[in-house]
């Protein structure tokens, strides 16, 4: 233990438990909070207003239209993803599969997203 | 600075006896400033450094500048750590151009709220608690206190909660190192002099 010696003494007994509790606290949160919910259904939003509620469970492909152009969004074994986008940077088309609730790939300047939705939608509880 | 400051100032204002022009602002500072300015002084080189350090992420900090309130907070009691960790937010934020933008709210908010757990953690037996659970509650309550600026100001977005397990595994981590960095410096301060190791 010579690279604990040093430091003997400057830990204290309460310090261990607060190092205990501390830890305690973050594998919680990260537990509630990480508990990936499987998504069941895809939100894809064009200019902010909701342009189609499809379910993950059937694989399908849907154009949607925006500002600069139509993009094209996949659905596959569960999972969806931005596959084609007319807008410059790509950030939603590289941002690759999404299969978890909560997630979402936002194309900004086409003014196109997908969000992941659960049966129920899990962080209500801070937002109301 | 403490409350006699403005006294002094004012006297400094009428000190034309001293053969100083009548608008000359003196001043008078005590000791216990100086000291609070030198470890303020400390507290924003360490910052300066630490924003040299790549992050992986936004927000993820060491935070070594915690380590002078940590010492003051010891040495000096709560109101000389808090003058150290606000005076270094303020100047810190004049530093790198970012005063009253989102940054210095951020930081603010964290520093206030490490404060106000470090105001309750003091009062626990020092027998059984050192810096280093001074310092976890700190880098809590400091997270806690900017992922609510965040999201009550900043993004009302529910999908940050996401964010939580990474920023408070960092605070404990990073709390954890700090407290113990302070409590080795301050290993010293209760043995007498002849028992001092350098």
């Amino acid at each position: 233990m010579n690279l604990y010696e040093p430091f003997r003494s400057s830990i204290k007994a309460g310090d261990w438990l607060t190092l205990l509790l501390g830890c305690a606290c973050v594998i919680l949160l990260t537990l509630k909070l990480w508990n990936g919910e499987i998504a069941d259904r895809a939100i894809i939003r064009s200019g902010g207003k909701i342009f189609k509620e499809v379910s993950l469970s059937r694989d399908l492909q849907i154009e949607v239209p925006g500002p600069l152009g139509v993009s094209i969004i996949s659905i596959e074994k569960r999972k969806a993803r931005i596959s084609s986008d007319p807008s410059p940077r790509q950030y939603c088309v590289r941002q690759g599969w999404l299969q978890q609730a909560g997630e979402i790939a936002i194309c900004l300047p086409n003014e196109v997203s997908v969000e992941l939705t659960g049966n129920a939608k899990k962080y209500d509880s801070l937002n109301y | 600075m403490t409350a006699s400051t403005t006294e002094n100032l004012r006297e400094g204002e009428r000190g034309k006896g001293k053969g100083k022009s009548p608008s000359s602002i003196l001043l008078n500072t005590t000791p216990e400033d100086h000291h609070i300015a030198k470890m303020a002084a400390v507290a924003l080189g360490l910052t300066v450094f630490e924003n040299a350090i790549p992050s992986p992420l936004p927000g993820v900090k060491p935070g070594l500048a915690n380590i002078i309130t940590l010492i003051v907070l010891a040495r000096y009691g709560w109101r000389a750590a808090a003058w150290v960790a606000l005076l270094r937010v303020v100047a810190g934020s004049l530093l790198f151009g970012n005063f009253l933008a989102p940054g210095f709210f951020l930081s603010l908010s964290g520093a206030l709220c490490s404060l106000g757990a470090l105001a309750i953690s003091m009062h626990l037996p020092q027998r059984w608690f050192g810096a280093v659970t001074h310092s976890i509650l700190a880098a809590f309550a400091h997270i806690a206190g900017q992922m609510m600026v965040v999201y009550l100001w900043l993004i009302p977005h529910s999908g940050i909660a996401y964010l939580i397990p990474i920023f408070a595994t960092a605070a404990l981590v990073f709390g954890a190192v700090n407290g113990l960095i302070a409590a080795r410096f301050m290993d010293n301060d209760d043995k007498p002099v002849t028992e001092r190791q350098a």
